[in-house]
């Protein structure tokens, strides 16, 4: 497969590389010729000294032909633009952003890049699961942009605790999927009582996450009046 | 008319002079305050230092509110960052994007932002100068239907 890396930092770097070893054609963009050359020495001559940024650049590098563009560069604006050309311009079947502010993910969606990956909310998502916050964790953002698979640990006091599914009224479009019970998964029926130490897996829009966690959690502790 | 102008350069400051002492709300967004010198010491709109590619500072300072958003940071890349936020995001009715390089201009038209380019505008009136006839189309913010289906 041909693959065009944009961006020549760590992410890129290491990317390039076990593209290569994995047997992939790739051509990695970079800007900075101190960099480019640096990595050149390493990997060899699949670096282009170029701004993947620039339409020409990108058509230089093969865009046209190319399977996959994946844009890595530190600079949101800079990987958004560069799938956007790919995508629109070059007609590039895959597009890959590296999103560092969690704000811009569901807009990178709408506006077309095809995968979108934030480390921000990767390390969110795995401090949160280490701490009990009263909070939904946050699974997964499935592609429309506005549904998440989210997770709500039931405590004593929270309201879903000792209820059965069928009497929570969950806001419209939110649903109940699966409850796990000491490691073992099942799915939520009606009839299924919920008891603290639960974990259960819903699918909620973002505009509704606040009702959710009420909901099912309760108030955050700083949510509750002192 | 509410206005929100990021990036306070040359083209930032005197447009939100223009519009400002026109009667205009304007509010200017820079992430440098030295930017704001620009500006008239009696400049009757807002100056505010901030990133204009954050959604989180954009809504902050009323933009959701705004009629007219225009992106004029020296970066091509953020200011089609600020612009898309501006218009699929806050939803305001009028954005506009100043990108100079033809070729990312060209594209982001074809996508439906409005654009200016520097680059095109200049060699415009540069070649009619020397009596070239030039481009008629330079000025042109969005594409037009059929220019749209050529630059495909």
């Amino acid at each position: 497969m041909f693959i065009i890396v944009v961006g020549g930092g760590k992410v890129g770097y290491y990317l390039t590389r076990e593209l290569l070893t994995s047997g992939h054609e790739v051509v990695l963009l970079e800007k900075d010729p101190r960099r480019a050359a640096q990595i050149a020495d390493e990997i060899g001559s699949v670096v282009l000294t170029r701004d993947g940024c620039e339409g020409k650049h990108l058509a230089a590098a093969g865009a046209n032909r190319a399977a996959i563009v994946a844009a890595v560069t530190g600079d949101d604006e800079d990987n958004l633009v560069v799938c956007q050309m790919a995508k629109h311009h070059f007609a590039v079947p895959r597009t890959i952003a590296r999103v560092n502010s969690p704000k811009n993910e569901a807009l990178f969606r709408k506006l077309g890049v095809d995968e979108v990956i934030n480390p921000t909310r990767m390390a969110l998502g795995a401090i949160e699961q280490d701490i009990p916050v009263h909070d939904l964790l946050h699974l997964a953002q499935l592609s429309t942009g506005d549904l998440e698979l989210v997770e709500a640990q039931i405590e004593d006091d929270s309201p879903a605790a000792g209820r059965a599914a069928r009497d929570l009224v969950l806001p419209e479009g939110c649903l109940l999927f699966a409850v796990i019970r000491g490691n073992v998964a099942q799915a939520v029926r009606p009839d299924t009582t919920l008891q603290a130490g639960d974990k259960l897996v819903a699918l909620s829009r973002t505009t509704c996450q606040d009702d959710v966690r009420r909901l099912l959690i309760g108030e955050r502790p700083h949510d509750a009046p002192a | 008319m509410r206005t929100i102008i990021v990036g306070c350069g040359r083209v930032g400051a005197g447009l939100a002079e223009a519009l400002a002492g026109a009667g205009h709300d304007v509010t200017v967004v820079d992430i440098s305050t030295q930017a704001f010198n620009r500006l008239n010491a009696d400049f009757p709109g807002q100056a505010i230092r901030g990133d204009g590619t954050d959604e989180d500072v954009l809504r902050r300072i009323g933009a959701e509110q705004a009629d007219c958003f225009f992106a004029l940071t020296e970066g091509d890349n953020r200011n089609a960052l600020a612009a898309q936020i501006a218009r699929d995001t806050l939803r305001i009715p009028h954005v506009v994007a100043k990108i100079n390089d033809p070729v990312r201009a060209a594209a982001y038209r074809v996508m439906g932002l409005a654009v200016i380019c520097r680059t095109t505008l200049m060699i415009d009136v540069l070649a009619q100068f020397v009596g070239l006839p030039g481009d008629q189309h330079a000025g042109d913010l969005l594409a037009e239907p059929s220019h749209e289906a050529e630059a495909r």
